[in-house]
């Protein structure tokens, strides 16, 4: 099974964002691959282990991306790419083109990408590979049962779960529940650092940067307005209840 | 400059969900002069036309067939472009919700377009329309313009303001019929598995009362059950309560997780991880209910209470059930 994997590395959850310069401020924060591409990485090795092949891990991004690479490989991945250059960055509609640039020959059986990633939060980029490379999708899943080319997925459709059927080659973007991701072993660590990690430019790729440029343009970024910490009740319980129902009706006027 | 705007209604259980008319409702303030159009796509479109108009959209485009009675990308993509080919838009609205996050990528790359995600502002400024959206789930927000004749924009719920609806307004009902022969659609629904998760959906609630590490078990949530039953309010829980099992992830709200601005959170023992606050708070009123003096989450709170929740949501629910009857 031809399996490949299209990941993005992030701000850790836990960082708080500063803004300098009108720019998210990148010094000091610890990155990682995106939650949810890791179930992405996870499911991926497992249909490997069970159906034999290979699981490709590729992102656009930066030199430090390499470092999310490494990890998939050190979970298991078997080989990783990275596409680090200008024409390759943009936006949702850039990184789709230029993923389906690379993607568009190697005959993948499955694709498999996070539902969305923790930064952007787009969930754009995944779904427009799928039709740029003219395959199906299933969104969101939390359940993927594959036999020989029959694809059965289970949807996170806003709590109601729809059971999907379809067929390879497919795209499928993961939510979170579809698996418990591994922590990289030493010894997967240590492989990892001799598995091929190929960095092709756009050009490469054959990619027009012109033809890919962002439709998208961001103005400005800026953090929204600070939360003062409000007011602690005191009182015993009933008493303080009591007032809390009070300030909810006619102070918040939320009731 | 005006522009035509097509908002793609948003259904749930056959009713049209509050984020279309605020959809609709934006359509009006930002096409400046230009038409304001919806599209219906269902398994069964009676009845909606009027509703629609009141918000504002001069006509309405249907497209109905069984296949489309569930959610199919193939099927719900020949049909929105069916709509876009013959409205004509320069500006496609749909909500950012379970159709609408996946079928609006999907139809801007068939057509080449742009597409900004999971919008909750949207201004005319200097001839063109600048968006507001959060990213690192709201810990910061980025204003936005997409090129181009034909842009997509995918709407998050509860946050753009709805107008009044007129009830004098009318719309034309426009049919189209859309070819959707089953060997066509490359993916199909086997079933659809109904999660009741009290009834009241996390990313459209009003009220959201959730439930952290503090809870303790799945048992410990039935009182949160019952407060969020008396207020109409969803049912939501941390990364925390969701890791331990206490509750589905589907519940969970945070940076993982959905992102909700109700008007009121009622946050029960849940200390407040970086990683939740991004997830709601943005919310218009937070009440936290906590043991412990020190926890991050009374930072952004409105109102705190220290003390058990096991001890303090009974008592809230009795205190709002008395509230509300009167």
């Amino acid at each position: 099974m031809n399996i490949f994997v299209c990941l993005k590395q992030t701000f850790d959850t836990e960082e708080k964002i500063v803004v300098e310069g009108g720019k998210v401020k990148e010094d000091g924060v610890r990155f990682v691959m995106n939650p949810y591409d890791e179930y992405a990485v996870e499911e991926a090795i497992k249909l490997r282990d069970d159906n034999g092949g290979t699981v490709t891990v590729v992102t656009i991004g930066p030199e430090r991306a390499q470092e999310a690479l490494r990890t998939a490989l050190a979970m298991g991945a078997d080989e990783a790419v990275l596409i680090s250059d200008e024409a390759a960055f943009g936006d949702e509609f850039t990184a789709s083109n230029v993923l389906h640039s690379f993607l568009k020959d190697k005959n993948a059986d499955i694709i498999l990408c996070g539902n969305q990633a923790v930064d952007d939060g787009s969930g754009q980029v995944a779904i427009r590979l799928a039709e740029l490379l003219n395959i199906p999708h299933i969104g969101t899943i939390t359940k993927l049962e594959i036999s020989g080319t029959d694809v059965v997925a289970h949807r996170d459709a806003e709590g109601d779960v729809e059971v999907v059927g379809g067929k390879l080659p497919i795209l499928v973007t993961a939510q979170q529940g579809l698996n418990d991701p591994r922590y990289p072993s030493l010894i997967g660590i240590r492989k990892a650092n001799k598995k091929p990690l190929e960095t092709p430019s756009a050009g490469d790729l054959g990619v027009d940067a012109g033809a890919v440029a962002a439709k998208g343009q961001v103005l400005e970024t800026f953090l929204p307005p600070a939360k003062e910490g409000g007011r602690i009740l005191d009182g015993d319980n009933a008493s303080r209840v009591k007032e809390l129902v009070a300030l909810l009706q006619n102070e918040a006027k939320v009731l | 400059m005006s522009r035509n705007i097509l908002v793609l209604a948003d259904l749930r259980n056959g009713g049209l969900r509050n984020v279309t008319f605020e959809a609709l409702s934006a359509a009006v303030r930002l096409a400046e002069g230009g038409d304001v159009y919806a599209a219906v796509i269902a398994g069964q479109a009676a009845g909606l036309t009027d509703q629609l108009a009141h918000y504002g959209a001069s006509k309405v485009f249907v497209v109905e067939n069984t296949v489309l009675e569930n959610y199919v990308p193939d099927a719900y993509a020949k049909a929105l472009e069916a709509v876009i080919a013959e409205a004509k838009p320069n500006v496609v609205f749909l909500a950012h919700s379970a159709i609408g996050r996946d079928l609006a990528p999907k139809v801007a790359a068939r057509l080449g377009a742009g597409q900004v995600s999971d919008v909750i502002g949207a201004e005319l400024e200097g001839g063109s329309i600048v968006f507001t959206r959060p990213i690192y789930a709201g810990k910061a927000f980025t204003k936005n313009t997409v090129a181009g004749d034909l842009i997509f924009a995918t709407v998050r719920p509860n946050n753009l303001p709805k107008s009044e609806p007129d009830e004098s307004r009318t719309a034309e009902t426009v049919k189209l019929s859309v070819d959707l022969p089953a060997d066509s659609l490359r993916t199909f629904i086997k079933e659809v598995v109904k999660k009741s998760t009290g009834g009241v959906d996390l990313s459209e609630a009003k009220i959201i009362v959730s439930g952290g590490r503090g809870v303790k078990s799945a048992e410990g949530f039935k009182p949160l059950q019952e407060l969020a039953d008396v207020l109409g309010a969803a049912v939501g829980a941390s990364r925390a309560a969701c890791d331990a099992e206490f509750c589905d992830y589907a519940l969970q709200i945070g940076q993982t997780g959905k992102v909700v601005t109700p008007d009121l959170y009622i946050a029960c023992g849940i200390s407040g991880a970086i990683q939740h606050l991004a997830g709601m708070s943005n919310s218009k009123v937070i009440v936290a209910i906590n043991k412990d003096p020190e926890a991050p989450i009374f930072k952004v709170a409105d109102y705190g209470i220290i003390g058990d929740l096991f001890e303090i949501v009974p008592l809230l629910t009795e205190e709002l059930r008395k509230a509300l009857a009167e």
